[in-house]
């Protein structure tokens, strides 16, 4: 990867002939734990200047406010697990990470909410929540090395795992955030209930906003029942036309599949599909049973997910991660645009997630020729483009770059063209008149 | 000023679709909130979205507010135009246009009711699962404004959750798609944002809907308790024990006597509250589930428990308490009807401060509560007529909101906050989060033409003028681009 420093602040009160020295007192003046950046900070090969770690809300705010005085470009930050997705920022002086604002504030289990500051992993929170038999039912895909990252991360990424279908993403379980904003400023919305209808929902439009709009830095989420009992019914299918009939079988049954994924790890290789069954032990085995014969021929089941389970989101973490959402029903259409799509570029992508909730992941390694990699994505769009096409909406799906070496993204249109990006322009130039908050990560130069 | 306004909306929506007449236009001049009255300039009834985008730009270019409205059951004022305001009627607007059974998805027009949606997808084994009390007549337009959610939001979820897609004509008026009807679109969620703005944002003219498979089985439990306290501990023990009802619903002893008395539901005797428990999913586990509530009521001191089977017996369960707005009626010759959220843990000690300020004030309140997720609905009761009686009873009705607040909780579960509540507003929220809230205002509508006066208590000074950027564009910036 190739790191490169990023240009020096613009804007604000200072130009840029400004002493980096004023700048550096401005900011650990703001915050205690600040630091010179290093190379294993760079964001998307863009080498900040100083990372600073913020251990308050207050701290982050005043972080924030120094920031913004002083012009600098800002980058948030939980684990870094995702950092690399999307665009790299145009400029970046300054990442704020989470790391040190890392409390679960409040666990009401009699209330199935908890408030959470933004830094706290997810594999921790897990552990809290297990404690008393709940969860936040968002299975975010742990990446190489184990890590799925804050929950900061995971709702400014709206990444969500293989129970999206029966759960929903962050933006569906976020019910209050607190948002540091790129003028220091903060702002809260939504609360400690999960029924609130009271103002603007800001919770959701953080969620999935990559650091664009301001500072996550707590969360309320509603949390659900670890389920008493899981089993998972799998079989494996020769072709894509199986394997669509077989998805479909199982999301409209009536047996409340929580997911159903499948996984192809090539072009024309069989392909699997699974069905999570969850809820209590007396019913769960007879709905596994009925899966099986819903599923057909050589269905078989077990307790355990099997180990490609999830993998879909968290392959090729040094390669190309490809996102794909449509309209479940146009599922065959889809994996035909893949495999057509894939044959003109001359690449083998393995395919896996969630087709029963429309989301759909195709990996390229990382070796691939970049311009194979870029027509692939192009076809790509234009075949799932006609697969999705159909009365209203005019576009039925989307194809997004989530994640790619910078060969690759030096070439491809990451993003690709987003319904409505003259008005998320506007939210934007609201929030972040200046462009400071991670500019050029986002859809649309956002 | 409005004349000048009338020979362009007649262009637009036709003859048929413009109303002028004073008295006609009166029929408008509420929502299903009766206490806020405003009698608009106009009222329009388009019949596609390209009209409304006409009205709209007319509207804009003339610098008059607009404001949109379905079925008009709305609880919050929410759908009041302002007396030089055009009111723009969506009930033309009614098509299912597409059931997608394959992809669970409906696209729908904004005025469809809520329950034809439901209809439509019957016949393939689905339903759309938001479910407010009004859903016979409330619009899936209305429902995407408000949020709606009903007896069911608890495990089935809100709106928002439901709906995938919107085409909405922008206070500009253009016509634009957020969300692309997959739940998974890329860019900011301005669909999470839109739904639930109280028509501050825009207007949606087509809606994506998610559809919900009808579910293998229904269980409908009727349990009566001595008190409001029992029944509350039972609801503990059920979320408790990990289950998840599709539907928690208790009334209080004044409320079952009015819903007797309206609709004679035979509720148990005596009872000083009744909780109806509705369990679905699939058959198995809807039975073990049933047998653990049942079971988990009888420890809490049940004096009776009924259970129904199938839709007939459902229908009985739920007609007391579908009936209990309307019951008050009978014994209260007038009433307000509150909606706000507490956690459902502080549910008792909110009740029983409901209580002490309503003998305080000599002032009767019914209670009706989603008690699974502690949406309070305190009906209070009041003598029309009676000197200081109704002075009293809003007295009351506010410090229900603001026993709320104390809580941790909400000043609105589902009503919406519209011109009722925006008062509120700052008790619940600070400036700077009220002031941040309004940035997503000024990005939709800078001017605050679009249903103006509602949610905010002050609307927010949007600064600039729309259409001028500061600094390049971003992708200018970023060299993508020359020049857009």
């Amino acid at each position: 990867m190739t790191t490169q420093p990023s240009r020096p602040a613009t804007g604000g009160h200072t130009g840029p002939a400004a002493s980096a020295r004023t700048a550096q007192d401005a900011l650990a003046a703001a915050c205690a734990d600040l630091r010179p950046a290093d190379p294993a900070d760079a964001v998307a090969g863009v080498l900040p200047s100083w990372v600073a770690s913020p251990a308050t809300t207050a701290e982050a705010a005043a972080t924030m406010q120094a920031a913004a005085g002083l012009g600098l470009t800002v980058v948030p930050r939980g684990s870094g697990s995702r950092l690399s997705w999307g665009l790299p920022p145009r400029s970046c002086d300054l990442v704020i990470e989470t790391g040190r604002l890392d409390r679960v504030i409040e666990h009401a289990s009699g209330d199935w909410i908890a408030n959470m500051q933004a830094g706290v992993r997810m594999e921790r929170l897990a552990e809290v929540l297990g404690e008393a038999g709940q969860q936040l039912s968002l299975d975010v895909p742990t990446l190489a090395g184990g890590d799925a990252g804050t929950v900061g991360g995971v709702l400014a990424t709206g990444m969500a795992g293989p129970r999206r279908l029966r759960y929903g993403t962050p933006r569906d379980l976020v019910i209050g955030v607190t948002v540091v904003r790129a003028d220091g400023r903060v702002a809260r919305s939504g609360g400690k209930v999960v029924k609130n209808v009271a103002g603007y929902d800001l919770g959701k439009l953080f969620a999935g906003s990559f650091g664009t709009l301001g500072l996550i830095v707590e969360a309320i989420f509603r949390l659900h029942p670890v389920p008493a009992a899981t089993a998972y019914v799998t079989r494996e299918c020769g072709t894509a036309a199986q394997a669509a009939a077989a998805v479909a079988a199982a999301v409209q049954s009536p047996l409340q599949a929580s997911a159903v994924e499948i996984d192809r790890r090539a072009p024309g290789a069989p392909v699997m599909v699974s069905v999570l069954l969850e809820g209590n032990p007396s019913g769960v085995p007879q709905r596994v049973s009925l899966m099986r014969e819903v599923l057909g021929d050589g269905a078989g089941s077990a307790e355990e997910a099997p180990g490609w389970w999830g993998h879909g989101a968290a392959a090729a973490s040094d390669g190309t991660l490809i996102r794909i959402a449509f309209w479940s029903g146009a599922l065959e259409a889809v994996l035909d645009a893949l495999d057509s799509a894939a044959a003109a570029a001359g690449l083998e992508p393995s395919v896996g997630g969630s087709p029963g909730a429309g989301v759909l992941y195709a990996a390229v390694d990382s070796l691939s020729e970049p311009a194979a990699v870029a027509g692939f994505v192009s076809a790509l769009r234009a075949a799932v483009g006609r697969a999705a096409a159909a009365g209203f909406p005019p576009a039925r799906g989307s194809v997004v770059v989530l994640n790619s070496p910078p060969m690759v993204r030096g070439v491809v249109d990451v993003w690709g063209l987003i319904p409505g990006a003259a008005l998320m322009q506007s939210v934007k130039d609201q929030f972040d008149p200046d462009h400071r908050m991670a500019p050029g990560r986002f859809a649309g130069g956002i | 000023m409005i004349e000048t306004l009338i020979p362009a909306m007649t262009e637009v929506c036709g003859a048929d679709g413009v109303i002028t007449d004073p008295a006609e236009l009166r029929t408008y001049e509420c929502d299903g909130l009766t206490s806020h009255r405003s009698i608009p300039a106009l009222v329009v009834l388009p019949e596609n979205a390209e009209q409304v985008a006409g009205v709209v730009r007319a509207c804009a270019a003339a610098g008059v507010p607009f404001v949109a409205r379905g079925s008009g059951t709305g609880l919050s004022g929410g759908a009041l135009a302002p007396a030089d305001g055009v009111l723009i009627v969506m009930t033309k607007m009614k098509k299912i246009i597409e059931i997608d059974p394959a992809s669970r998805r409906a696209v729908v027009e904004p005025g469809a009711t809520n329950l034809s949606v439901s209809k439509a997808a019957e016949p393939f084994g689905y339903f759309y699962a938001p479910d407010p009390s009004s859903q016979v007549i409330c619009s899936i337009g209305g429902n995407v404004a408000e949020n709606s959610g009903g007896a069911h939001c608890l495990k089935h979820g809100f709106t928002v959750n439901h709906v995938t897609g919107l085409e909405v004509v922008t206070p500009a008026g253009e016509i634009v798609w957020l969300g692309d009807g997959t739940g998974a679109a890329p860019g900011y969620d301005l669909l999470g944002a839109f739904t639930g703005s109280e028509g501050t944002l825009g207007i949606a003219t087509k809606i994506v809907v998610r559809l919900t498979r009808i579910p293998a089985a229904v269980t409908t439990l009727l349990a009566a308790f001595g008190t409001t306290g029992e029944g509350g501990a039972a609801v503990s023990a059920i979320i408790a024990a990990g289950i998840m009802p599709a539907a928690i619903e208790m009334m209080d002893a004044l409320s079952i006597e009015a819903a007797e008395a309206a609709v004679h539901c035979c509720y148990p005797d005596g009872a000083g509250a009744v909780l109806i428990v509705e369990l679905d999913g699939p058959e198995a586990d809807v039975e073990a589930e049933t047998k653990a509530v049942r079971e988990i009521c009888e420890q809490a001191g049940a004096t009776e428990i009924r259970a129904a089977a199938d839709p007939a017996e459902r229908a009985v369960i739920w007609a007391g308490r579908k009936s209990a707005f309307a019951a008050v009626g009978r014994i209260s010759t007038a009433y307000i009807v509150q909606d706000g959220v507490v956690p459902r843990t502080a549910l008792q000690d909110v009740l029983d401060r409901i209580a002490e300020l309503s003998a305080a004030a000599g002032i009767r309140v019914a209670n009706v509560f989603h008690a699974g997720d502690g949406n309070l609905h305190p009906l209070v009761l009041f003598e029309d007529g009676k000197p200081g009686d109704k002075e009293a009873a809003e007295e009351l009705s506010g410090a229900i909101l603001d026993l709320c607040i104390e809580h941790g909780g909400s000043i609105t579960g589902e009503h919406g906050v519209g011109v009722d509540k925006s008062r509120y507003m700052p008790k619940m929220f600070g400036p700077d989060d009220l002031d941040t809230m309004q940035m997503v205002r000024c990005a939709f509508d800078p001017r605050g033409l679009c249903n103006p006066g509602k949610i905010f208590p002050t609307p927010r000074l949007c600064g600039e003028v729309p259409g001028v950027r500061r600094g390049p564009h971003p992708l200018v910036a970023s060299g993508l681009a020359d020049l857009l």
